[in-house]
C-alpha cells in the first residue's frame, strides 16, 4: 500500500485555480522532486499533503498511522523570542535528551543543542529543523525549498545529508526545490508542476522531455552556466 | 481582617493582575500584537459606558466590548487590511466613541479617571475574586495550552504539520487578552493596560534563554512593579497606576543597560566552518 495517494486534487482560491487534477503516489523510501516556476504551486501541494490546506476538490489518503517530518521553507523567529535548540525541537512534544541529541546527529548538526537559534548561520538553521523533523521517527519527509539561502557548497552538503537519513530511517523524501540541478540528482522520481502535472518521471527523463525545458530548460542552463563560473573561480584562487 | 486594610486588597489586586498580564504579555511581544493590546484595551471605556446604561456589572460590559474588539481585529488581520492603519483607527476611535457614550449616560456621576488610569485603591472584595477568577482562568488556559501557543506563535506551518490549529491558539489568546483587559481596568485602567502587558516581558528578554524563563522573568519584574509602585504611590502621594507603570519602566531601563553589559562581556558564540 503506497505511504500517500492523492486523488484528483484541485485547490481553488478566489475563483484563481492554483491546482488542478493532481494525482500521484508516493511509495515508501523514494525519493521524490517537485520542481516548477514560480506559481506553479508547490507549495500549496506541500500544504495540501500536510494537511495546513484542505483543496477544494479531490481526495488524499494516508497511510493509518503514518507520521509527517515537516522542514518549512524558511522560519523566521522573532528575536524578541528567546529560544535554545534544545527547546525548539521539543515543540509542540516533549522529547528526551537523547532522541534530541540522535536527531541533531543524524541531521548533521551534533553539538549544537544549547545554542540559540538566533546565532545559528543558515545552514546550521536548515539542519536544525531537519533534526526537528526527525525526531518523530517519520514515515515521510517533507522539504520545502529547504536549501533556500544556502550556498552551494551548504547546499550540496545538505541534500547529501537527506540521502543519508534517507538510507538510515528507511522514510520517503517529498521536497520542492528551486536548485534543480542539485536536487534531481538526489531524487528517484522527479514532478514538474504547473498547476498541473506537466511530466513525472525518473530525473534524467524529466530533464530531457519537452514540457520540462518549456517550463524550466532556460533556469536549467542558467544554473549550470553559474555553477561553471564558480568552479573555475574556486579553481583559480588558492 | 487583614482583607479590610485597602492597601492589602491593593496589594492583592495589582499581583493578581501582573500574575495573569506577565506570561500573556510575552505572547504580546513575541507575535508583535502590542498595538493589538492597545485597540482591545481602549475599546473597554466603550464597555464601561455599556455597562452603565444596562446597569449590568462593569466586568461583563468591559469582558464584552472588550472580546468583539479583540474578535473584529484577529478576523479583519487575516483579511489582508494594513494593520497598523487599521488599528490606529480602531484604538483611537473606541477610545474617543467610549468617552462621548460615558458622556450620554444622563445622570451619572462617574470618575472618569478612575477607568483611564485605574483606582487601585478603591478594589473591594468582589472585585478582588473578579481579578483573581479571571487571572487564575487565563494563567490556567496559558499553561494547558503552552506547547500549542507556542508552536502556533513560532509558525503556523510547523504548528499544522504537528496537528495544531493555529487560529484556535489565536484564538485563546484573544480571549485571555480581553480577559486581562476587564480584570486590570480598575487596576491601572485602559490607557494603562498595554503597559503592563509589555514592559515586563520587554524588561525580562535579555536574560532569557528560554520562553519559559522569559514568562518567569516577566511575573517577578510585573508583581514586583505592581506592589513597589503600590508602594511608592502611597509614599509620594502619587496616581497609583500610573506609578506601576512608571517603575515597570524604570527597571526596563536598568534590564536592558544590565543586559546591554552582559552582551557586551560574553564571548561572541563560536560558528564552525560548515
Amino acid at each position: 500500500m503506497p505511504l500517500l495517494t492523492l486523488h484528483d486534487i484541485g485547490v481553488t482560491r478566489r475563483s484563481n485555480t492554483i491546482l488542478e487534477a493532481i494525482t500521484l503516489s508516493l511509495t515508501a523510501g523514494e525519493i521524490v522532486t517537485v520542481v516548477g516556476p514560480n506559481g506553479s504551486g508547490k507549495t500549496t501541494l506541500l500544504r495540501v499533503i500536510i494537511g495546513a490546506l484542505t483543496p477544494t476538490h479531490g481526495e488524499i489518503r494516508r497511510r493509518p498511522g503514518m507520521t509527517i517530518g515537516y522542514v518549512p521553507q524558511r522560519l523566521h523567529i522573532d528575536p524578541t523570542l528567546p529560544m535554545t535548540v534544545a527547546r525548539f525541537m521539543a515543540l509542540p512534544r516533549r522529547r528526551h535528551i537523547d532522541a534530541l541529541h540522535r536527531a541533531l546527529e543524524q541531521a548533521g548538526a551534533a553539538g549544537q543543542i544549547d545554542r540559540q537559534m538566533a546565532t545559528l548561520s543558515g545552514g546550521q538553521f536548515q539542519r536544525v529543523l531537519l533534526a526537528r523533523a526527525l525526531l518523530g521517527q517519520p514515515d515521510l519527509l517533507i522539504l520545502d525549498e529547504a536549501s533556500q539561502g544556502l550556498d552551494h557548497r551548504a547546499t550540496a552538503a545538505f541534500y547529501r545529508q537527506i540521502d543519508r537519513v534517507r538510507r538510515e530511517l528507511g522514510c520517503s523524501v517529498l521536497m520542492v526545490s528551486h536548485e534543480l540541478h542539485v536536487v534531481m540528482q538526489a531524487s528517484d522520481r522527479v514532478i514538474c508542476l504547473n498547476g498541473h502535472i506537466c511530466c513525472q518521471g525518473r530525473p534524467e527523463t524529466v530533464a530531457s522531455s519537452p514540457a520540462y525545458r518549456d517550463l524550466l530548460g532556460g533556469d536549467e542552463r542558467d544554473a549550470v552556466a553559474f555553477y561553471r563560473h564558480d568552479h573555475a573561480l574556486a579553481v583559480a584562487s588558492p | 481582617m487583614m482583607l479590610d486594610d485597602f492597601l492589602v486588597r491593593a496589594a492583592l489586586g495589582g499581583t493578581g493582575v501582573a500574575l495573569a498580564a506577565a506570561p500573556l504579555g510575552c505572547f504580546v511581544v513575541w507575535r508583535r500584537m502590542a498595538y493589538f493590546g492597545d485597540a482591545t484595551a481602549h475599546a473597554a471605556i466603550l464597555g464601561v459606558a455599556l455597562s452603565l446604561v444596562l446597569s449590568t456589572s462593569l466586568f461583563a460590559g468591559v469582558l464584552t466590548v472588550s472580546l468583539l474588539m479583540a474578535v473584529a481585529v484577529s478576523w479583519l488581520s487575516g483579511r489582508g487590511y494594513a494593520m497598523d492603519t487599521l488599528l490606529g483607527v480602531m484604538a483611537h476611535s473606541a477610545l474617543a466613541f467610549g468617552l462621548v457614550a460615558v458622556s450620554f449616560v444622563a445622570g451619572v456621576r462617574i470618575d472618569l479617571m478612575g477607568y483611564l488610569v485605574g483606582d487601585i485603591l478603591a478594589v473591594g472584595r468582589a472585585d478582588l475574586a473578579i481579578i483573581w477568577g479571571g487571572a487564575l482562568l487565563v494563567l490556567a488556559l496559558l499553561g494547558s495550552r503552552w506547547s500549542a501557543l507556542l508552536t502556533a506563535t513560532l509558525s503556523p506551518d510547523l504548528a499544522h504539520a504537528g496537528g495544531i490549529d493555529p487560529r484556535r491558539e489565536q484564538l485563546v489568546l484573544t480571549l485571555c487578552l480581553a480577559m486581562v483587559v476587564a480584570v486590570a481596568i480598575k487596576v491601572v485602567g485602559v490607557l494603562l493596560i498595554a503597559a503592563l502587558l509589555i514592559i515586563p516581558a520587554a524588561a525580562a528578554r535579555p536574560f532569557s534563554r528560554t520562553p519559559e524563563r522569559m514568562v518567569l522573568i516577566a511575573t517577578a519584574i510585573g508583581v514586583l512593579s505592581a506592589n513597589g509602585g503600590l508602594a511608592a504611590a502611597y509614599r509620594f502621594d502619587t496616581p497609583t497606576g500610573p506609578t506601576i507603570v512608571c517603575l515597570a519602566t524604570l527597571l526596563f531601563l536598568a534590564a536592558s543597560l544590565i543586559g546591554r553589559r552582559l552582551e557586551s562581556i560574553a564571548p561572541r558564540p563560536a560558528r564552525p566552518h560548515e
